[in-house]
């Protein structure tokens, strides 16, 4: 107030000057810490790990110990039986893991949908619930489900093999679920297919609400059957949530670490069945102290990723599941 | 219109009212899902009541027994468990505090203003969600060791507190629910440009930062590859750090093990039952409008 009363016509206009600047500038301050936080840790890193690649590097021995080994990082991964074990265990897996997640899914999110608007809410949430638990605990609570002798599940496959008709459909004997090579990866899948199935039922439900309800008035005015107006109006139109729902389980379950690390009590399991790729990563990082192998082996992962997205996007994200007419 | 309402009458009514056996069908298919889903909920609690040895038994114990205290006391002797649920209380706290600030802030300037490089700014963020974590491990581990914050939480909150998710979410709702004439009213009465987003907009936000507070909270209590790298030394584990680590001795008590399991997906339970709803909204808006 008193610097406006000795300088009376200066200051209105470096006010002016300081809103505007201000004003100016404004947004690209507000948003950079999101820019200097991703050069910092997101870009930086990812060039780092690119020149690291190419280098032999033990990080405990200091920056100075690097050693330019050209493109030796990657054909050792490329050679590694190890590494491709790991990969085929990723693949087998996330396609074990995921191609169910969606089958479950589906006919769920459309049973909900179909006639069950009270119990909707509560339903949704019962079946989103694993969702956000922590993957630790809930592994912890799967290892003991999975107990060869005395586990729940188990049990409930003996009962099961009990009943009359149906019965045979069970095994007699208990299954070694985290102790055997055939059954180690079914185990963690159903972990993962159990954590992950309400959320792709929440994806679809919210698809199938976006569906307008004309469609299928005019379709049965027309005399469509509940079928057709499946196949011709939901299906289709269901697709573009179809898409992501896909591609998220995909790049997700590449990426599968917690629940095999912890199922496998951190090992991979008997004959490594249970090892993922980015298990067997961190443990060359960690165990084997290799940081340019490493590296190399997230660009390979990476690649591995970009690849089969892509190849998902031309597959489904085109051409569509079903719903070309 | 009335020559033709008689033939479509039926059909309507037909869509509302499921065949009796489909119908039946359905909510048997939904009730059986509900159940398998529930059901290891149901016995992380059980068994948290029950001592090992009754644990691994056949059949498993499927009613709720006496052994908590023993269980409970068992896991303070072994373990700092107290200690480590803290540890999580902290972080997440910290996590979401900072997450809320500086997402709310980039989210108010690409919701209001325009200014140049806006869309493409915008890009790059969004564009971030692409990169696989699994990508970022290696760089990650070496760089917090390069710094020095092996051990130390911020090695976590640091970088995430400007997270692409919660940009693009602050980002729809403040363009979706508050009108630009609040800021030129803001102007008009002498605020400064931080001075319209602290007083006026981020009031305003209170829905949007719920959401997001919830989920930055639940992920940071959950999460678990980047704490593993972190955190070194036992007493600064998180709990998900501290429940591998009893799990990964030899002798497990694992009804200690189980109590532990129980106390650690509590809170996210109670915040569950209060906040299904937001919460699910707000986790699937992203992939839902992106």
């Amino acid at each position: 107030m008193q610097a406006r009363a000795t300088i009376p016509r200066e200051r209105p206009s470096i006010g002016t000057r300081w809103n505007n600047f201000q004003r100016r500038y404004a947004p690209y301050i507000f948003i950079s810490p999101f820019f200097i936080l991703f050069l910092a840790f997101g870009l930086f890193p990812i060039l780092f790990l690119a020149y690291l690649s190419f280098q032999e590097w033990q990080p405990s021995a200091g920056l100075g110990t690097m050693k330019f080994v050209g493109l030796r990082n990657y054909t050792d991964n490329l050679t590694d039986p190890a590494f491709w074990d790991a990969l085929r265990h990723t693949f087998s897996l996330a396609v074990m893991s995921g191609v169910p997640q969606h089958l479950i899914a589906i006919p769920l999110a459309f049973a909900i949908h179909m006639g069950l608007r009270k119990l909707q809410g509560p339903l949704t949430a019962v079946y989103f619930v694993p969702y956000i638990t922590s993957v630790v605990a809930i592994s912890v609570t799967f290892f003991t489900l999975f107990s060869w002798q005395y586990g729940a599940i188990n049990g409930l496959i003996q009962a099961l093999h009990s009943l009359p008709l149906i019965g045979g459909l069970f095994p007699a004997e208990r299954i070694n679920w985290l102790g055997e090579k055939a059954f180690i990866q079914p185990a963690i899948a159903l972990v993962v297919v159990w954590r992950f199935t309400g959320w792709n039922v929440v994806l679809y439900l919210a698809g199938l609400q976006s569906i307008p309800k004309d469609l299928y008035e005019a379709a049965a005015v027309d005399g469509a059957t509940r079928a057709q107006q499946f196949r011709f109006i939901t299906l289709p139109l269901l697709r573009p949530m179809m898409f992501l729902a896909i591609t998220l389980t995909l790049i997700g379950n590449l990426q599968l670490f917690e629940e095999p690390f912890i199922l496998t009590n951190g090992g991979g399991g008997p004959g490594q069945i249970g090892t993922t790729a980015v298990m067997y990563m961190l443990r060359t990082y960690q165990s084997y102290a290799d940081a340019g192998l490493a590296a190399a082996m997230g660009w390979l992962l990476f690649v591995v990723i970009a690849v089969l997205t892509f190849v998902n996007n031309q597959v489904f994200g085109r051409s569509g599941l079903a719903g070309r007419e | 219109m009335a020559v033709v309402s008689p033939e479509v009458r039926p059909k309507p009514r037909r869509r509302g009212a499921v065949k009796p056996l489909s119908r039946g069908a359905a909510y048997l298919l939904l009730a059986l899902g509900a159940i398998l889903t529930i059901a290891p909920f149901y016995f992380m609690f059980v068994f948290a009541t029950h001592d090992r040895s009754e644990i691994f038994q056949l059949p498993p114990p499927v009613w709720f027994g006496d052994d908590t205290a023993k269980n409970y006391q068992s896991l303070l002797e072994r373990v700092p468990f107290w200690r480590s649920l803290w540890n999580s209380f902290y972080l997440a706290f910290i996590s979401t505090a900072t997450t809320l600030f500086f997402c709310s802030l980039a989210g108010y300037a690409f919701a209001m203003y325009n200014f140049k490089g806006r869309e493409f700014l915008f890009g790059i963020v969004l564009a971030t969600l692409l990169i696989p974590t699994a990508l970022n491990i290696v760089p990650y581990a070496l760089i917090m060791q390069a710094l020095g914050w092996i051990d130390t939480p911020r090695a976590l909150w640091v970088p995430g507190m400007a997270g692409a998710f919660g940009i693009f979410l602050m980002r729809q709702y403040i363009g979706s629910a508050i009108p630009k004439e609040l800021m030129e009213a803001g102007r008009i009465d002498g605020a400064t440009e931080f001075g319209i987003y602290r007083r006026i907009i981020l009031p305003l936000c209170g829905p949007a930062l719920g959401t997001l507070g919830l989920i930055t909270f639940i992920n940071s209590w959950n999460s678990f590859v980047g704490p593993l790298i972190i955190f070194r030394s036992p007493e600064t584990y998180t709990a998900p750090l501290l429940l591998r680590s009893l799990q990964a001795v030899a002798n497990t008590d694992w009804g200690a093990l189980m109590v532990g399991v129980a106390l650690t997906v509590l809170p996210l339970l109670v915040i569950f039952v209060f906040a299904s709803r937001q919460l699910i909204e707000g986790l699937t808006s992203g992939s839902l409008k992106g």
